[in-house]
């Protein structure tokens, strides 16, 4: 059901972790529904200069994680803004069907990280 | 990479025994039973051969065996069956919680039908509230349907308890047995009930064939009508290959059951053991004693079933979890949600069930691959700091 690529994701996720002086932190999901995906953004210049996460939930959860923190990586704020489900689900080979809504929320997890930044910071 | 099979109540393979004995029914002893000619009397010996097999590993008369195409047909034809009988005398039905969905949704259909159901709730080892069910008995009760065994976390209910508490009255008691033949005694005098189903891919015999037992002098009303196939209760040609094979594995389950519970309990209270000593924060699902002997069933807190699932797979080991992924959203079971497992354990399940040909090297190894496992997602789980 899950593509080879997702499932190398999942195998070895990359940024995985906390960042201790985050400029932006954001957290979505809820541990009774079985996923909570917490990002970590650190910005500079405007730019998402690292981004690291932690994630509680099944392998899609897990694999997109990782591969909205790599696909966010480098990028402007805007840029990051506008990543959406099907580009982090196209970068994995797809997802089952029933796994793009409840587990690939990692893209909107890291808009909430964002937001957090731009309150704390003002911007 | 050797894969090892720990999805015994999934579905076993067919032990080679029973695959030789089902073999010369596909070619040269094809007949239909109910010809009159020597190819048809082959088939006919067959059958009754089998059904005496299958009568015999259960305590029961042949007459009282009636073969079906599997646990879920063997359910739905006990329950409505039963149901539509007896419903001038009643329209109340007692069942469980967690019963398998064979035996649930069948029940659902027939409250949309008019039926009344109770559901008994169970305790957190999911043991069948007794008194629960005794109140619920009324004088329109006509059925109580309780699993012996459930499928998921391998609890044993007290069906023999169930048919002293009715005894007297004219309520009909079903179980579903399709997860403990094989595993503990089952004989249907000693249990008391008056119908029991199972099934054949369970126990090393083929998919596709299954039996109900119905008790000498308990009538049920048959759910598809036809030919005078197995006295018109379940019509429609005989599976000959298959029953054949299923009867085989039967008296093999028979036969064997001592020993193979035996061995399969041993490597189950040595899994549940080693679990316990190398990984915090487990818990075991069900009750420590009164449990299937090959069902070790166990929550890991902070880690999710599907992902534990996953990365077992990848090295050659399958299991099964209560607590995977449904369509829209992530739901756990309804056997867990019942038995209350804390927010924190209960997406976190796995389910190993043994075979009597699992050897304790394969459960030490899978054990050391479950360490590595939970290791590894609690180490990505933000909630990893309270772990």
């Amino acid at each position: 059901m899950y593509s080879r690529k997702l499932l190398e994701e999942f195998t070895n996720p990359k940024n995985v972790g906390v960042i201790e002086d985050a400029d932006g932190v954001g957290q979505l999901g809820n541990p009774a529904d079985g996923d909570v995906i917490t990002i970590y953004i650190k910005v500079k210049d405007g730019v998402l200069e690292d981004v690291k996460f932690k994630t509680f939930g099944c392998a899609a959860a897990i694999a997109t994680s990782s591969m909205v923190t790599q696909m966010a990586k480098g990028r402007t704020i805007e840029e990051a803004m506008r990543l959406t489900k099907e580009e982090v689900a196209d970068a994995l080979g797809g997802l089952p069907p029933g796994k793009m809504d409840c587990s690939n929320f990692a893209p909107d997890t890291l808009k909430v990280a964002i937001e957090d930044y731009q309150k704390k910071h003002k911007v | 990479m050797k894969r090892i099979y720990l999805d015994h109540s999934a579905t076993t393979h067919v032990d080679t025994r029973v695959l030789e004995a089902m073999l010369p029914y596909f070619t040269e002893k094809f007949g239909n039973a109910s010809s009159l000619h020597s190819f048809g009397q082959e088939a006919a010996e067959a059958l009754a051969q089998s059904r005496e097999q299958v009568a015999a590993a259960l305590g029961a008369a042949p007459l009282e065996i009636f073969f079906t195409s599997g646990g879920t047909e063997s359910d739905n034809m006990a329950i409505k069956g039963a149901a539509y009988m007896h419903s001038p005398q009643g329209r109340h039905i007692i069942t469980s919680v967690i019963e398998h969905p064979a035996v649930l949704r069948t029940c659902e259909e027939l409250e949309r039908e008019g039926f009344e159901v109770t559901y008994v709730p169970v305790d957190g080892e999911g043991i069948l509230d007794m008194q629960f069910l005794e109140d619920s008995i009324r004088d329109d009760t006509i059925l109580i349907s309780i699993m012996h065994a459930n499928n998921e976390i391998g609890t044993i209910q007290p069906i023999n308890e169930i048919n002293e508490l009715i005894s007297g009255r004219k309520i009909i008691l079903h179980t579903d047995a399709v997860q403990s033949v094989g595993k503990i005694p089952t004989d249907v005098n000693e249990l008391g009930v008056d119908m029991l189903s199972i099934s054949s891919h369970k126990l090393h015999g083929p998919k596709g064939v299954g039996a109900l037992y119905v008790r000498s002098g308990v009538n049920i009303r048959p759910l598809v009508q036809g030919g005078g196939h197995e006295r018109g209760l379940r019509p429609g040609t005989e599976n000959i290959p298959g029953i054949v094979g299923f009867a085989k594995a039967m008296s093999i389950a028979k036969e064997q059951l001592k020993e193979d519970s035996m061995h399969m309990q041993h490597l189950r209270d040595s899994m549940i053991e080693k679990i316990r000593n190398k990984i915090a924060h487990v818990m075991l699902n069900g009750h420590e004693k009164k449990r299937l002997p090959n069902n070790v069933n166990m929550s890991f807190r902070h880690v999710e079933g599907e992902s534990l699932l996953m990365l077992l797979d990848m090295n050659g080991v399958a299991v099964s979890t209560g607590s995977a992924c449904s369509s829209t959203s992530q739901k756990a079971s309804h056997v867990l949600t019942a038995i209350d497992l804390g927010v924190d354990y209960i997406h976190g399940s796995l389910r190993f069930t043994l075979g009597r040909e699992n050897t304790m090297e394969e459960i030490d190894h899978v054990v050391n691959l479950l360490e590595e496992a939970v290791m590894k997602l609690r180490q990505i789980s933000p909630f990893e700091e309270d772990v």
